[in-house]
């Protein structure tokens, strides 16, 4: 195999790469955010409970079941390993449901895969950046009366999304070089190409090449989120 | 009702856990009057600004703008407030200006001032600028409105704060230590602009600690301690002549301290 025959075949794996790349972070940006919510969510349908005399009940007043739910969400998907998460969404629905799964199935499991385990991720960067702010920022707010959408979309998310910059450069970055787990379930992106090639031709060329790409292409995601920061470097 | 009634507190109570921050407090404030607050730290007079600027709720108690009740005494003895839409009327009535200023620090100075006017009271951008540029000229900032905040003095931003409050076009304005924050040096622009207010006749409500300048721009002022109202009457009566020891004991402190 001649080298442009390698390069071409490693071309058509990078452009898988790229593709989760970019429907991971299209999905699981926003979906994070509807994910923060849900964690900082205070609502109590069992408040009427509050006033019982039994300490049991008026733990029950207390609980705030969207909070606990997303929670337990967020754990599981930042307590274990994503190549196993990929692993359950592509063999879940068979062996769970008995649900006969076509081929094309595993570039979905993929990405759905990859959407829920970085948006549990984003989701906590968010709320970081949130519970942030400073309580000023509500009260000035409330007091010229902005409504809480306004408040929310206009004052407070647009200061976040500048404290959160770094975190979510680090976040991109990793998923760059995550994409390489899609190779479990037989999801033919870079990696998976270069060390088949590899395998065949008894050569290390294309793990350079496959180096090449990794680093390229997170340099060029690291300059975009510099020149991301900069843009919003005119106030403090 | 009188119509001269801006603001009227009654039998205002209010606890954070086992502490009574506000012990039955009633007062009221008349249109075009400079009430000043004065008193120690943890007096419970912030607590009242911000009960009555609706950012802490009261326990119980009446508490109206212009006789709209915001809230009441309910049955159950409990404060029982206006509802959401009521409450929003009401809240155009007040402004607020902070200690900290809690501008807006993505925003210019001139989205600081017409925000709200567009997007909350909807009027027009011509209108919401016109007014803007006038109280910005009246303030000394003209020249500022393109900076950001991060890029203006202390006595700057709380300049643009009080525009921005005005901008809203409030029947009483609330001042919340509006000089602490600030270099002793930058208190003097702030004071200046405020007393500029209180020639026009702004009404207005004005917690500090500067006791020459509430004595100079008050009409009435108020002490309090522990919760209550100690004593008040005109910057004369309270300032100079108090009857009460706790009155003294405090300003003697106050005085030991100049």
């Amino acid at each position: 195999m001649d080298i442009a025959a390698m390069l071409l075949r490693l071309s058509e794996g990078m452009l898988r790469s790229v593709t989760i790349f970019g429907l991971t972070l299209v999905f699981s940006l926003p979906l994070g955010l509807l994910v923060a919510f849900g964690r900082m969510s205070k609502w109590t349908p069992f408040t009427c409970l509050g006033e019982c005399k039994s300490g049991f009940l008026r733990k029950i007043a207390g609980f705030k079941p969207v909070q606990l739910i997303v929670k337990i969400y967020i754990s599981i998907m930042r307590g274990t390993p994503l190549m196993l998460q990929l692993m359950v969404v592509y063999f879940g629905p068979w062996f769970i449901f008995g649900i006969k799964i076509s081929l094309a199935y595993n570039f979905y499991a993929v990405i759905i895969a990859f959407v829920i385990n970085y948006a549990a991720y984003f989701a906590e960067i968010y709320r970081g950046g949130i519970e942030s702010m400073s309580k000023g920022q509500y009260e000035a707010a409330e007091v010229l009366g902005y409504s809480k959408a306004q408040t929310f979309f206009k004052i407070i998310m647009p200061q976040m999304f500048k404290r959160i910059l770094p975190s979510v450069t680090n976040e991109v970055i990793t998923l760059v070089k995550d994409t390489s787990l899609a190779f479990v379930v037989a999801y033919a992106e870079m990696f998976t190409v270069a060390k088949q090639i590899a395998a065949k031709e008894s050569s290390v060329m294309p793990f350079v090449g496959a180096a090449v790409f990794y680093y390229v292409f997170n340099l060029i995601v690291a300059l975009a989120m510099e020149k991301a920061e900069k843009s919003v470097s005119y106030y403090q | 009702m009188n119509e001269n009634i801006i603001l009227d507190v009654r039998n205002a109570k209010k606890s954070f856990d086992e502490l009574e921050v506000l012990k039955d407090i009633s007062l009221t404030v008349n249109r075009g009057e400079v009430l000043a607050i004065i008193g120690p730290s943890g007096s419970g007079k912030s607590t009242l600004l911000r009960c009555a600027t609706l950012l802490e709720t009261l326990d119980s108690g009446y508490l109206s703008y212009l006789g709209e009740k915001a809230a009441d005494t309910g049955v159950n003895g409990r404060a029982e407030y206006a509802s959401k839409a009521e409450l929003k009327q009401i809240r155009s009535y007040f402004g607020l200006v902070f200690q900290n200023f809690n501008l807006f620090p993505h925003y210019t100075v001139m989205k600081n001032v017409t925000d709200a006017p567009i997007n909350v009271s909807k009027r027009s951008k011509a209108e919401a600028y016109k007014k803007a540029r006038e109280l910005l000229i009246k303030m000394g900032l003209e020249d500022k409105e393109n900076y950001y905040p991060c890029q203006l003095s202390g006595g700057q931003q709380q300049r643009v704060s009080i525009v921005r409050a005005l901008a809203m076009e409030p029947q009483i304005l609330f001042f919340d230590e509006p000089t602490s924050a600030l270099d002793p040096e930058l208190t003097g622009e702030v004071l200046k602009v405020i007393r500029k207010l209180a020639e026009e006749h702004m009404t207005m409500v004005i917690v500090t600690h500067e006791m020459a300048f509430a004595r100079a721009v008050a009409d009435r002022v108020i002490f309090m301690d522990g919760g209550v109202i100690v004593e008040q009457g005109s910057p004369e009566e309270v300032l100079v002549n108090p009857k009460e020891e706790r009155t003294k004991q405090f300003l003697a402190r106050y005085s030991e301290e100049q």
